[in-house]
C-alpha cells in the first residue's frame, strides 16, 4: 500500500510541465520568505506576551509589517566589509547560508493530491526517494555558509562563534539522523512523501516516541535556537559568526536562521506528525477544497512546532557549552544508537514473523535491561554522595566560607586552645 | 592530622555556638517535572495582561514624588524665591547647576531681601535628578515638577536658564521687578504673611488687560 502512494506522488510530480515547476518553486520561495516575515513578527509577540509585554505592535495592523520594516531597515544601512576581510569568501557565506536553507524545503510534501492551473499535482517541488537524506546534505552544506562567514570574518569573535555553530551543528546532526533511522525502518523509505504515506494509521510521534524527542532536541541544536543559542551568545560572543556582518548580507543570515527553524519544523511535521494528513478521526477533510485542505493540517503543525520554539525561548536559559556538547554526545547519541538497535530489532522481528510471545519476551528484556542500568547508576550516585558528605563533615578549624548549597555549616572556635567541652555537651 | 596547638573543637558546641543560620538544603539536581515547571509559567503568563504603557499616546502619571525637571517657585506676590546663594550648586553631586547672585536694589528688585539669583542655569545633560539640589535650598525656591520629557536634540537647548526654571505668574502676581508689599520686611515672606500682590507693586496678572504669561 505504501509503496502505490509513494509511486502515485513520484508519477504525479513527474508528470509536471516545466512551468508548473517554476511556478511551484517560486509559490515555496514566497510562502517561505513571508511566513519569515511572519515569523519573526510573531515570535516577537509570542516572546513578548510570556513576558508580559506586548511587542512590536505599531507597524501595519497589530505590528505585522515589523518584519517588512526590519528588512527594510537592513537594506538602507551602510553595507561594511572589514578590511581584514577575504572579501570573496566573506560576500559568499551568507549567499550559502541563504540558498542552502531554501534548498531543503524541496522535498517537503506540503499537500496531498491537488490541482494547480488545472494540473492534478501535489504541493511539492520534486520527491527524491532519498529525500530526507537531500535534507541532512543540504543542512551540512549550510553549515559552511556559517564557517566561512566567521573564518573570513577576520576577527576573533566570529571564528569562535563560528566555529562553535559548526561543532555544534555537527554533532547535533549526529544525534539528529540517528533519530531518523527508526523512522526510516518503520517506513520503508526515505522519500518524504512515502513517510507521510505511511503514517496514515499512527503518527510517528507516537509509535516512535523516544525518536520524535531526540529529534526536537537535535533540531534545536541543529538551528542554533535558543537554548542552544551558544554561537550567538551575545554575553560571550557579541553576536557569533555574523559579528562583522551588516546590511543585506546580515539580513541573509537572519533569513537563513528562519528558514532553517521553518524547514526543520517542516520536516518533524513530515517525519513525526503525519505530514498534511488531518488529525486521526478527521480523515475526511483532507478532501476538501479540492485537497487545498491538507495544506492547512500541514500549516498548522507547522507553526505549532515554530510556537513550541518560541517557547523554548521564552522559558529556557541558554546552556552553558561544555554541557550542550556533554548532552549531545553522552547523552543524545547513546540513547539514540540504543533505540535505533532496539527499533531494528523489533521491526526485524515483525517482518520475519516472530510470534508475539518473542516480542514482548524481547521487550521486556529491554526493559529490564535498563531498569538494572538505571538503578546500578543511582546507587553509584548515592555513594558518591555519600563519599561527598564525609568529605564535608571534616571540619576545618580556620575561617572558610561556607560552602554554596551545602547542608552542613562550618563555625570557627572562638579561641584555638579551648580545651574544655562546655558542660553537658555531648 | 592536626597540630597540637590546635584543639578539636567538641561536637556539642555545634548546636550551642551563635545563631542557627537558615540554609537552603540542596537535593542535587531537580526532577525533570520541577525543571519543567518553568514552561507551565511563561504559557501562563501569555494570557496575562500586558504591564506595557502605550506611552506616547497614554501618558500614565508619574508618582507623585517623582524627580522630573526642576522649577524656581515665586512669592504669592510675584517675587522669587530664590536667594542666589548656590547652596544647590555645591550640593549637586553632578556639577549641573551654575549660579551667579546679584544685590537687589531699591529700583529693581526680583527677591525679597538683600541678594536674588541673576543667572541660573541647571545642565540637564549633567543632572543626575537625585534631588540634593531641593534639599540643600534653604528657600524652598527650587523644587522639581513631574515633567520629565525633557530630551532634546542639541547639547545647547538642554542647558535650562532662568526663565525657562522660573515658575509661571499665577493670577494675583505682579512680574518682578518691583517692590516688596507695601509695609512688609523680608520676614514677613517666609512667615506666610504675603499671600497676594498689592496693586501699589505694579500691574496684576489676571486682572485688566495683562495676559498671564509664562
Amino acid at each position: 500500500m505504501i509503496h502505490q502512494t509513494a509511486a502515485l506522488t513520484a508519477d504525479l510530480l513527474g508528470k509536471d510541465p516545466g512551468w508548473l515547476i517554476l511556478v511551484k518553486s517560486l509559490l515555496v520561495f514566497i510562502f517561505l520568505v513571508v511566513m519569515v516575515l511572519l515569523a519573526i513578527w510573531g515570535e516577537r509577540r509570542v516572546v513578548a506576551r510570556m513576558q508580559m509585554r506586548l511587542g512590536p505592535n505599531r507597524v501595519g495592523p497589530f505590528g505585522l509589517l515589523q518584519g517588512l520594516a526590519d528588512g527594510v531597515k537592513l537594506a538602507l544601512k551602510e553595507d561594511i566589509i572589514p578590511k581584514a576581510a577575504d572579501r570573496v569568501v566573506f560576500v559568499l557565506a551568507p549567499i550559502i547560508a541563504a540558498t542552502t536553507c531554501f534548498m531543503s524545503f524541496a522535498v517537503i510534501p506540503m499537500t496531498g493530491e491537488v490541482s494547480l492551473f488545472g494540473h492534478k499535482t501535489a504541493f511539492q517541488l520534486t520527491d527524491l526517494s532519498v529525500g530526507v537524506l537531500y535534507i541532512l546534505s543540504i543542512a551540512s552544506v549550510g553549515v559552511y555558509g556559517i564557517v566561512l562567514a566567521g573564518w573570513s570574518s577576520g576577527s576573533t569573535y566570529p571564528l569562535l562563534g563560528a566555529l562553535r555553530s559548526s561543532a555544534q551543528v555537527i554533532s547535533y546532526e549526529v544525534a539528529m539522523g540517528l533519530s531518523l533511522v527508526a523512522v526510516f525502518l518503520y517506513s520503508g523509505s526515505m522519500s518524504t512523501s512515502d513517510i507521510v504515506a505511511s503514517q496514515d494509521k499512527w503518527w510517528y510521534a507516537i509509535v516512535l516516541f523516544p525518536s520524535f524527542i531526540i529529534y526536537t532536541i537535535s533540531m534545536v541544536g541543529e538551528t542554533n535556537r535558543a537554548p542552544f543559542d551558544l554561537a550567538e551568545a551575545e554575553g560571550e560572543l557579541v553576536g557569533g559568526f555574523h559579528t562583522e556582518y551588516s546590511s543585506l548580507k546580515f539580513a541573509l543570515f537572519f533569513l537563513a536562521e528562519y528558514v532553517n527553524v521553518l524547514t526543520v519544523s517542516a520536516l518533524a511535521t513530515t517525519l513525526f506528525l503525519g505530514g498534511y494528513r488531518a488529525l486521526p478521526g478527521l480523515g475526511f477533510t483532507e478532501l476538501w477544497l479540492g485537497g487545498w485542505f491538507t495544506f492547512i493540517w500541514f500549516f498548522v503543525k507547522l507553526i505549532a512546532f515554530f510556537f513550541f520554539f518560541i517557547w523554548l525561548r521564552g522559558t529556557l536559559p541558554r546552556l552553558r557549552y561544555d554541557q550542550f556538547m556533554k548532552f549531545g554526545w553522552k547523552i543524545l547519541i547513546p540513547v539514540s544508537l540504543l533505540w535505533t538497535v532496539i527499533v531494528a530489532t523489533l521491526r526485524a522481528m515483525s517482518l520475519e514473523g516472530a510470534s508475539t510471545a518473542v516480542v514482548v519476551g524481547f521487550t521486556g528484556g529491554i526493559v529490564l535491561i535498563l531498569l538494572l542500568i538505571a538503578s546500578l547508576f543511582e546507587s553509584a550516585k548515592r555513594k558518591a554522595e555519600v563519599a561527598l558528605d564525609s568529605g564535608v563533615s571534616e571540619k576545618p578549624y580556620f575561617a572558610v566560607p561556607q560552602l554554596p548549597m551545602s547542608v552542613s555549616t562550618f563555625r570557627v572556635p572562638t579561641a584555638p586552645n579551648h580545651a574544655d567541652p562546655p558542660a553537658g555537651g555531648n | 592530622m592536626m597540630s597540637e596547638d590546635v584543639v578539636k573543637r567538641p561536637e556539642a558546641s555545634l548546636e550551642t555556638a551563635g545563631e542557627e543560620s537558615e540554609l537552603v538544603p540542596n537535593d542535587g539536581v531537580a526532577s525533570l517535572a520541577k525543571q519543567s515547571r518553568g514552561f507551565g509559567v511563561t504559557f501562563a503568563t501569555m494570557f496575562k495582561k500586558p504591564g506595557t504603557e502605550q506611552y506616547p499616546e497614554e501618558k500614565v502619571p508619574t508618582a507623585p514624588r517623582f524627580h522630573g525637571r526642576h522649577q524656581l517657585n515665586r512669592h504669592p506676590d510675584g517675587l522669587e524665591k530664590c536667594i542666589g546663594c548656590e547652596l544647590c550648586a555645591w550640593a549637586c553631586p553632578a556639577d549641573a547647576i551654575y549660579v551667579e547672585g546679584a544685590e537687589n536694589t531699591e529700583e529693581e528688585r526680583f527677591s525679597p531681601g538683600e541678594r536674588f539669583g541673576r543667572v541660573y542655569q541647571i545642565n540637564y545633560l549633567r543632572c543626575i535628578f537625585c534631588g540634593l539640589c531641593i534639599e540643600a535650598c534653604p528657600t524652598r525656591a527650587l523644587t522639581m515638577t513631574n515633567e520629565y520629557e525633557l530630551a532634546d536634540d542639541s547639547r545647547r537647548k538642554l542647558i535650562f536658564e532662568k526663565e525657562d526654571l522660573l515658575a509661571p505668574l499665577r493670577v494675583g502676581m505682579v512680574a518682578p521687578p518691583h517692590d516688596m508689599y507695601p509695609g512688609t520686611r523680608e520676614r514677613d515672606y517666609y512667615r506666610g504673611k504675603i499671600t497676594e500682590a498689592d496693586p501699589s507693586q505694579g500691574e496684576i496678572v489676571g486682572t485688566a488687560s495683562s495676559e498671564v504669561t509664562p
